[in-house]
């Protein structure tokens, strides 16, 4: 076999024991890796609760990882959100999907939970369930430090092991598998890290097609401007993104209230360049090198971080902002929905937060001290305990993005729709509403968003089962992707096909969480984009969304997807889609 | 949707890629919305329903690219392979249907952004946008008149043009413009505020596209006052850039230009080493051509020139050099910038040409017109 390695590894936490099995080569078709296997075999679980036993937590690599492809050996790390009762996923880069390859599998499918805190390791086949008891409530960069002759390490750290509702599992030290809270879930089963390595060769079947199609996509990211460009991601990190989302009036500021922070030039890329000239880091054999460091373990912010731990929370300090993402690295906890829930916090108590409050709190938050405690059960839930929920800013019980909904209504829709609560990145419409590729089209309009937010979102459900890395999908296009897809596995999928896949992969999602009792009711935004204007100037005003034109264009979007009045999937296109 | 539907059928018109009337343009959101009726929607309700696409054109192109363009499908055994830089690298390729049903036009589609139908026309289609398929058309028709005119140079430097293509060549040739010429004065400089030099970039961005020197996405414009370069985004129409332009501080001091161009890096090393302040960026047709023309044999560096040519060439007094689009190690902003001192312009490998000017758009403009004039007739000498 080509591409995949045929081989998936079950490991049973209760019983102490693993097994490993080959699923049938048309389900690694159809599915594809990455998410799209991840989905396929966490469905039949779906109706478990996060912290069943028997609920599983699946982190599934693509065919073209371990391979000379370009930017590919992302990982998806997917269960049951204990955030938001969706499916909850994450897609990372990093090395683990490589050595997962490397050591001789597609995917890990760990159920069961262990009556001691344990680590998982995985040496090519010699598979060690580890008790470590001592390893309770250490930072995730300890831990991971103390593995890294292990190969590759997703850790926990304190947040998910004191039960923080949004805490994450670190990939490689200072990679965050975000959102969702499913460092929560490997709380649950009492499992601390999982470290994986291997020698394995994954085989190609054609070794110079793959190099020619590998040449194509570097042509195109050295001709993107997002990411090659003067001030690109490849030389500022994703902080290059925030004067412009400032610039366009959109930036979520005072728990988004308003939606331009005056203060921006304080925090913006260029000034983090200047004070802590940041080192260049990224996943193996990445051209872009997104990460920026300021030292080992102490990664410069992602531009959701710097933008919600300053402009969000009214902190103009950027020493602040560099501390609170170091926080929450090291515990574990998700910075956008930390941030987003500090931001509540300050709303209802009407209290401007201080820099030391800022870390005071997220220190409360990990360790369950005082407010901390209802703070870790997230916006929502804090907001509805104290009685005021439209302070809480969600889609689905998650904490929204830092991308204002009123300054991009194809991100309005796909916010509301995302099959794992308010996420930005299921549909990554900001591509072409701000950044303008493939082309730009106008933000300010439902017309037309239904069918684009519906491909886009296959498209992404596509490259995240591919295991690719999304920002190349600023540049390149599936048309790339479907022939180094040839290239590694032999098998001749158009980029249609492979795009429709993502469709099966995205209903399929949509169907589990039907399962769960989700439908158009919870396909909704927070009242206060309806009610509120986000910016009045001369220049440029960010108005209420028409609430009419939003029910339009969702019920729209149902029709485009193949889905019923209500939301929910209908057999018919189950059937079409061969679910 | 309508005025999505007839802006862009006006602009296919204007632009001389399609004769009024011709252009079929559809848009799905939850229906699909037609700018008009016609026999061949069948095939296209079909298309829309099988593919992942929101917008489709097809039209038969105008003349001379409809005889172009049949011309090469003829004898193309289902591929078109473009010779010209920028479609190389964001089309690779044209597939060509020899049939006109559903199943031969959506296996088409599978693959590419657009399909050729010999005597029907082009279909092109787009993800997110009709200004996407509106691109890839217009990309086809520039990228098949480049590979007409420079195959049949080469046949006639090869001395084997056979009888048809000739003839095809001589038919083709009526339809091109004589050369162009314009005989007034753009807003004069140096500007002395943004919005003048808006004013001005706009203004000559459109006399580029209606003299139809350049097609309108093919091509970048900028200019420097006050520390700042006001310069076109990337993707942006030269025809329409109001609300388009980007202000990039020359100090580093904001990112907001991250939209900007990807020639972004070439217009500040040219204003870096000429300390022009107006730069213009062209895809005028006859310099592309006249640029993949070269008689070393047994070069070194033979497949790679649009990178990696080692030889000093020029046409007439303009250089000519290698370099890709954007900013990689083969990026043309290390070779155009410095090719360009003291001289009018600068033309791309199979990409462009360059032209700056010390205070307003006066100068690059009547030198690019220059340029692609020149060209024309040098190509005709050659031939």
């Amino acid at each position: 076999m080509f591409g995949w390695c045929g081989k998936i590894l079950e490991i049973n936490l209760s019983e102490k024991r693993f097994r490993t099995f080959t699923p049938d080569p048309d389900i690694l078709i159809k599915f594809i890796g990455g998410r799209g296997l991840s989905g396929y075999f966490l469905k039949e679980h779906i109706t478990l609760n996060w912290d069943d036993p028997g609920m599983p937590v699946l982190l599934f690599t693509g065919p073209l990882a371990n391979t000379s492809s370009p930017f590919s050996g992302f990982t998806n790390v997917m269960s049951r959100s204990p955030l938001t009762g969706t499916i909850g996923d994450s897609s990372v880069g990093g090395n683990f999907g490589t050595q997962l390859k490397r050591a001789g599998f597609d995917g890990i499918i760990i159920t069961g939970k262990s009556d001691i805190l344990c680590g998982i390791e995985i040496h090519n086949s010699k598979i060690e369930i580890i008790k470590v008891p001592h390893m309770a409530g250490m930072p995730t960069g300890e831990t991971g430090s103390i593995l890294k002759d292990k190969g590759s390490t997703a850790v926990i750290g304190p947040a998910s092991e004191n039960g923080v509702l949004f805490s994450n599992i670190i990939f490689d030290i200072n990679i965050a598998g975000c959102r969702n809270g499913l460092g929560l879930v490997l709380a649950a089963k009492n499992l601390k890290y999982i470290t994986v390595k291997g020698t394995k060769k994954t085989k190609v079947s054609d070794p110079n097609d793959l190099e020619k199609s590998k040449e194509d996509i570097l042509r195109l990211i050295y001709a993107s401007p997002v990411l090659s460009g003067s001030f690109g991601i490849s030389k500022f990190g994703t902080a290059a993104l925030f004067d412009l989302i400032n610039d366009r009036r959109m930036m979520p500021t005072d728990n988004f209230r308003r939606t331009y922070f005056k203060h921006a030039h304080l925090i913006n890329a260029p000034s983090l360049r200047k004070l802590y000239n940041p080192k260049d880091d990224g996943c193996p054999q990445c051209n872009i090198m997104c990460k920026k460091v300021i030292r080992t373990g102490i990664s410069m912010p992602e531009f959701e971080t710097l933008s919600h731990f300053s402009a969000l929370i009214g902190n103009t300090d950027i020493e602040t902002v560099i501390s609170a993402n170091r926080f929450c690295n090291e515990t574990g906890m998700d910075a956008i929905s930390a941030a987003s829930t500090l931001a509540c916090f300050s709303e209802i108590n009407e209290k401007k937060l201080s820099s030391s409050e800022i870390l005071d709190l997220l220190n409360a938050i990990t360790y369950k001290k005082g407010e901390g405690e209802f703070l870790g059960l997230g916006a929502a839930r804090y907001a509805k305990m104290k009685g005021h929920p439209d302070t809480a800013i969600v889609v689905k019980g998650q904490e929204l993005s830092s991308y204002d909904p009123r300054g991009a209504y194809g991100m309005a829709l796909s916010y509301a729709v995302s099959t794992r609560g308010g996420c930005n990145l299921n549909a990554a419409t900001i591509g072409y509403e701000i950044l303008r590729k493939p082309v730009a089209i106008n933000r300010f309009t439902f017309e037309g968003k239904a069918r684009i937010v519906k491909n886009s979102e296959d498209l992404n459900a596509a490259v995240d089962s591919l295991a690719v890395c999304r920002f190349i999908f600023f540049a390149a296009s599936m048309e790339e992707y479907a022939r180094v897809f040839h290239a590694v596995t032999g098998i001749s999928l158009s980029a249609d096909e492979l795009i429709k896949s993502g469709e099966r992969i995205y209903y399929n999602e949509r169907i589990m969480n039907a399962e769960n009792g989700f439908s158009a009711k919870d396909d909704d935004l927070p009242s206060r984009f309806f009610n509120s204007y986000g910016y009045k100037g001369s220049d440029i005003k960010i108005r209420p969304i028409n609430r009419k034109s939003f029910l339009k264009a969702r019920t729209n979007y149902y029709k485009a997807r193949g889905l019923d009045k209500s939301g929910m999937p209908v057999p018919e296109t189950a059937k079409r889609l061969g679910l | 949707m309508q005025n999505l539907l007839s802006k862009y059928e006006k602009k296919l018109v204007k632009s001389g890629l399609a004769d009024n009337g011709d252009p079929l343009l559809g848009i799905l959101d939850a229906k699909i919305k037609w700018n008009k009726k016609g026999d061949t929607i069948k095939i296209f309700e079909k298309t829309f329903e099988r593919l992942n696409i929101n917008s489709l054109i097809f039209s038969k192109p105008k003349e001379p690219y409809f005889s172009i363009i049949n011309y090469l499908a003829k004898n193309s055994e289902g591929i078109i392979k473009p010779v010209d830089c920028e479609t190389r690298t964001f089309f690779h390729d044209l597939p060509v249907s020899f049939e006109f049903n559903t199943d031969a036009v959506i296996s088409g589609l599978k693959k590419r952004k657009c399909v050729i139908i010999p005597n029907h026309g082009i279909i092109a289609t787009g993800t997110v946008g009709i200004e996407q398929a509106f691109i890839a058309y217009s990309s086809v028709c520039f990228s098949c008149f480049v590979k007409f005119f420079s195959d049949y140079l080469y046949a006639v430097k090869s001395n084997k043009p056979d009888k048809s293509f000739k003839k095809e060549f001589e038919k083709v040739l009526n339809f091109v413009n004589p050369p162009l010429s314009y005989n007034h004065r753009l807003m004069e400089g140096p500007f002395t505020s943004n919005a003048d030099a808006i004013g001005a970039m706009k203004e000559t961005g459109k006399l580029m596209v209606d003299l139809k020197l350049v097609d309108s996405f093919f091509g970048n414009i900028s200019y420097c006052r006050n520390n700042t370069l006001l310069i076109s985004q990337t993707g942006s129409s030269l025809d329409e850039l109001l609300g388009c332009i980007d202000l990039c501080p020359l100090d580093g001091s904001s990112c907001s230009g991250i939209t900007a161009s990807s020639e972004l890096p070439a217009h500040l090393e040219i204003i870096n080493k000429t300390g022009h302040k107006a730069i213009l960026h062209g895809h005028p047709r006859f310099s592309v051509i006249l640029s993949m023309d070269c008689d070393i044999v047994n070069c070194l560096k033979k497949d790679l020139c649009h990178i990696k040519c080692p030889q000093k060439r020029h046409i007439r007094e303009i250089p000519v050099v290698s370099g890709e689009v954007g900013s990689g190690l083969c990026g043309l902003c290390n070779t155009v910038p410095e090719a360009i001192i003291d001289k009018p312009g600068v033309i791309v490998y199979g990409h462009g040409v360059f032209t700056s000017g010390i205070k307003d758009f006066n100068e690059p403009f009547m030198n690019l017109l220059q340029i692609e004039n020149d060209c024309y007739k040098e190509y005709l000498n050659r031939v």
